[in-house]
């Protein structure tokens, strides 16, 4: 499995990507957001940051570029997509994920470990945050919708929802299941170096979601 | 090329911690008697075409889920 991971003007975290491509997968190479070829890769990483300056909204301004309409149409053909941080933003506004995310709810950027509960295991991860706009917000009835149909990939522990996410919502994926976003890094979680290897399973979930859709 | 603005805020509803941080800090600076402040954005342009507004601030200007926006040609 060969990432691709997209690099816009103020992405900041695709370094770290590409090493936990490296390290959960048999590598990657960088794409650039002016690119429309997505270079034969198998799946395609978004990394954090903050695209475009983050202008208007976060997310906003990268979904237009031509490297995300490649990556809407290999979504589309099944390709595995995660989409971390600023990544899921650009996904929630390009419409490849549902929802949105706002403003921290206490208005300050959070950056700590955080616990999160895969929905399907059951199993707690440690990864870090790190953002100002990670409240996810989804109108109720469509979150009605997406937790029946098993959208919810990771939820906040008890006690660290510390953005105000609706329903503790951390991750979502798409109805097909191959397009996969969350607020924590997973990339900065792959190394012992740095506390804990729990990234790791967040690049095989998402590499094995794609392959099996 | 006729102006226009377009007035972007918070849908109703929606938590808008921005305006509820403006509004706690009123009564500490003297201003009472204000309340449901949201704070949202402006923006201002020159367009050949208003008729294509609605589908730029769809598209663009304001992400429907979570903001209502206004259209004024001046």
């Amino acid at each position: 499995m060969i990432w691709g991971v997209l690099q816009f003007p103020g992405s900041c975290d695709e370094r770290d990507a590409l090493r936990a491509c490296e390290i959960a997968g048999e590598g990657a190479r960088l794409v650039w957001h002016e690119s429309r070829d997505l270079d034969g890769v198998d799946g395609i990483v978004i990394p954090g940051g903050f695209s475009y300056g983050d202008y208007l909204r976060a997310g906003a301004i990268a979904r237009f570029s031509p490297a995300m309409e490649a990556v809407a149409e290999a979504a589309a053909g099944g390709a595995p997509v995660l989409g971390i941080c600023n990544g899921f933003q650009v996904l929630c506004e390009a419409g490849l994920l549902p929802g949105a995310l706002l403003r921290n709810v206490e208005l300050r950027f959070i950056c700590r470990q955080a616990d999160i509960v895969e929905e399907r295991s059951g199993e707690t991860l440690s990864i870090p945050m790190k953002h100002g706009e990670g409240r996810y917000y989804a109108p109720d009835e469509l979150l009605e919708e997406m937790e029946a149909r098993g959208q919810v990939a990771y939820r906040y522990a008890e006690g660290h929802n510390s953005n105000g996410s609706v329903r503790d919502i951390a991750g979502v994926r798409n109805e097909a299941g191959n397009v996969l976003g969350l607020m924590p890094h997973p990339e900065h979680a792959v190394d012992p170096l740095t506390g804990s290897t729990d990234g790791i399973k967040v690049f095989e979930a998402a590499a094995a979601a794609g392959t099996l859709a | 090329m006729p102006r226009a603005r377009v007035l972007i805020r918070p849908k109703e509803g929606i938590l808008d911690p921005q305006g509820k941080a403006v509004e706690r800090a009123l009564p500490a600076l003297g201003f009472e008697g204000i309340e449901h402040v949201h704070v949202g954005r402006l923006v201002e342009l020159d367009v050949e075409d208003p008729e294509r507004l609605g589908e730029l601030c769809e598209k663009l200007l304001a992400n429907p889920l979570i903001e209502d926006y206004e259209i004024q040609t001046l």
